[in-house]
């Protein structure tokens, strides 16, 4: 056993071990801002394991996406709704951690059988290293070019859509501005999310 | 391609001459660069900081740091040492953990962007293929931590600062990287070395400057509000927030923050004369000089005096750059945050995109000048 494979194997364990403790204190944390952070950190640690297999370009395209896009937009979404409110107990909580348990253990074991029975075509394709990100290209624009349209249209629909539910171009009336002897009055009336302004 | 002097060769020839396996040579070697990477980046904020102290004080009619050795060279060490050995606080209703974590994960991606810096042709950590790629991507998780190091202080003034900060690093970064994306559309590559090697073939006229000024500019004000400079430094802006997500932060801790965005500053800079500035290039190209004084490229003295030349020049670059960011920061106002967004999503967004695709059309018209 030479040094580049031992250390690669030490890398391999401490990688998944982060990875499936993170994932799980993610899922298992009751603070949703720490399982927000651990969720960051398992990205990268996915990352860590495209690096181990040679692909760095997907790796460092996992960190831009998902931590640096993804893992920060959950952040602001936690940080801008900062509300410390007590939940309402539900009921039955017990019985339904239990069966989410076993749906997870079910699929947990059914994962496990199917790698193990695989016969997996051992040692796997050699990796291409820096050449990846040019073949990573070709593919994109040539055999993989309808799908890779269809999710950046599927994305500008979704970026249009969160543009129309953020904008909020309500007229309100100086009359209703002025009501001091009612002054909950704005608060109390119901602004509707999509006025009629915000569609002109 | 590798004419240049390969230090990490000789190493490792070196130690194998006194009997050690080959492995273990390339494993004693892996550190060497790391070090030095690590302490000149140290050394080049130590320089930074005191440039800033001077020029601040010429800018203002001040003599500034003047009795911590000659013209107060030695304030920073100072200021660094006070910093090291002040009292650690940790606010009490403060999240600890988070508090902690927070400034290293800001300052960590920032010095780990230095192993794609090159010095010369084979002066740099490792010339990985994805190059200026992992710069972009490894600045995208500095937010994180601005995130929780302005969430765990339980500080309004922390968060607001911290939630500026990464929506103002969000919104640059898509700039940015359109920019970066013109220079690897010209040089067909990614790697940092390639991108100087492809700008040095004729001295200083065939820099990117010239071929991408517009990019130049936006790559300019884009680093500037990464790094938090003024007239972008509203995440710590002092008259409304007090210190941004550093307001709880003493001590060593603080120290972090200061480091990493000084840090950033030289890296940013040096990112810059890399990518539009010709990097280690001599203005005049160094195999016209060789010609003229009769010696061959590959003549180990011609070797040793390009490759420091490229040290200094790369240096040097740099420097007047870092120079220009600090003038700017004591001569201009700061700009409002619907200002700043205003700029960068309605102003520097489109310009970078039409910067992109008239880059990618006079690619495909004058494939000779602008890279085939």
């Amino acid at each position: 056993m030479n040094i580049a494979y031992s250390t690669e194997l030490i890398c391999f364990l401490i990688l998944s071990a982060v990875i499936v403790s993170g994932s799980l204190a993610v899922v298992l944390l009751e603070n949703i801002v720490y399982s927000a952070f651990l969720l960051g950190g398992v990205f990268m640690a996915v990352a860590g394991l495209y690096l181990l297999l040679n692909a760095s370009f997907v790796a460092a395209a996992q960190i831009l996406v998902y931590v640096g896009a993804v893992n920060v937009l959950i952040l602001f979404a936690i940080m801008l709704v900062n509300k410390k409110e007590k939940l309402k107990p539900i009921k039955g909580l017990k019985t339904r951690k239990l069966i989410s348990g076993g749906v997870c253990g079910g699929l947990l074991i059914l994962l496990l059988r199917v790698s193990i029975t695989t016969k997996w075509n051992l040692p796997g394709p050699t990796s291409i290293g820096e050449e990846a990100t040019e073949r990573i290209g070709e593919h994109l624009f040539t055999d993989y070019l309808l799908p890779f349209e269809l999710a950046s249209i599927l994305l500008l629909m979704a970026m249009i859509g969160a543009i129309v539910l953020a904008r909020r171009d309500i007229s309100i009336s100086t009359g209703d501005i002025n009501d001091f002897k009612n002054k909950k009055s704005l608060i109390n009336k119901k602004i509707p999310l999509l006025s009629e302004n915000s569609l002109k | 391609m590798n004419s240049g002097i390969d230090l990490e060769m000789s190493f490792t020839q070196g130690v194998q001459n006194l009997g050690l396996s080959h492995e273990l040579a390339h494993l004693l070697w892996i550190p060497l660069p790391m070090l030095l990477v690590l302490v000149s980046a140290v050394i080049g904020v130590l320089v930074t900081v005191w440039l800033e102290r001077k020029i601040s004080a010429a800018a203002q009619q001040r003599i500034g740091p003047e009795y911590a050795g000659a013209l107060g060279i030695l304030q920073p060490m100072a200021d660094g040492l006070k910093l090291l050995v002040k009292e650690d606080i940790i606010p009490a209703r403060a999240d600890s953990v988070l508090f902690t974590v927070g400034p290293i994960l800001v300052l960590v991606p920032v010095i780990l962007s230095w192993l794609i810096v090159p010095f010369g042709q084979n002066l740099l950590i490792s010339n990985v293929g994805i190059g200026i790629f992992l710069w972009i991507a490894l600045s995208s998780i500095q937010p994180i931590g601005l995130l929780m190091s302005g969430y765990s202080s339980n500080n309004k003034y922390s968060l607001l600062g911290g939630l500026r900060a990464a929506a103002q690093s969000i919104s640059y970064e898509i700039p940015l990287a359109l920019a970066v994306l013109a220079i690897v559309m010209m040089s067909n590559s990614l790697s940092t070395v390639d991108i100087v090697e492809q700008q040095n073939t004729a001295g200083f006229l065939s820099w990117n400057i010239w071929r991408q000024p517009v990019g130049f500019v936006i790559f300019w004000i884009c680093a500037l509000a990464e790094c938090e400079r003024l007239p972008f430094d509203l995440p710590e802006a002092e008259e409304e927030l007090v210190a941004g997500y550093q307001t709880e932060y003493a001590g060593m801790k603080f120290a972090l923050f200061y480091l990493a965005g000084y840090i950033n500053l030289v890296l940013s800079a040096l990112l810059v004369s890399v990518l539009y500035l010709g990097g280690w290039g001599f203005p005049i190209s160094i195999d016209w000089f060789s010609s003229l004084i009769g010696l061959s490229i590959d003549n180990p003295l011609v070797q040793i005096i390009a490759a420091s030349i490229g040290i200094v020049m790369t240096i040097l670059k740099a420097y007047l750059l870092v120079f220009l960011a600090i003038l700017l920061r004591w001569t201009t106002p700061r700009v409002r945050i619907d200002q700043l967004l205003d700029l960068g999503w309605k102003f520097l967004l489109p310009i970078s995109l039409v910067n992109l695709l008239v880059t990618a059309s006079l690619k495909l018209a004058f494939p000779i000048t602008f890279g085939g």
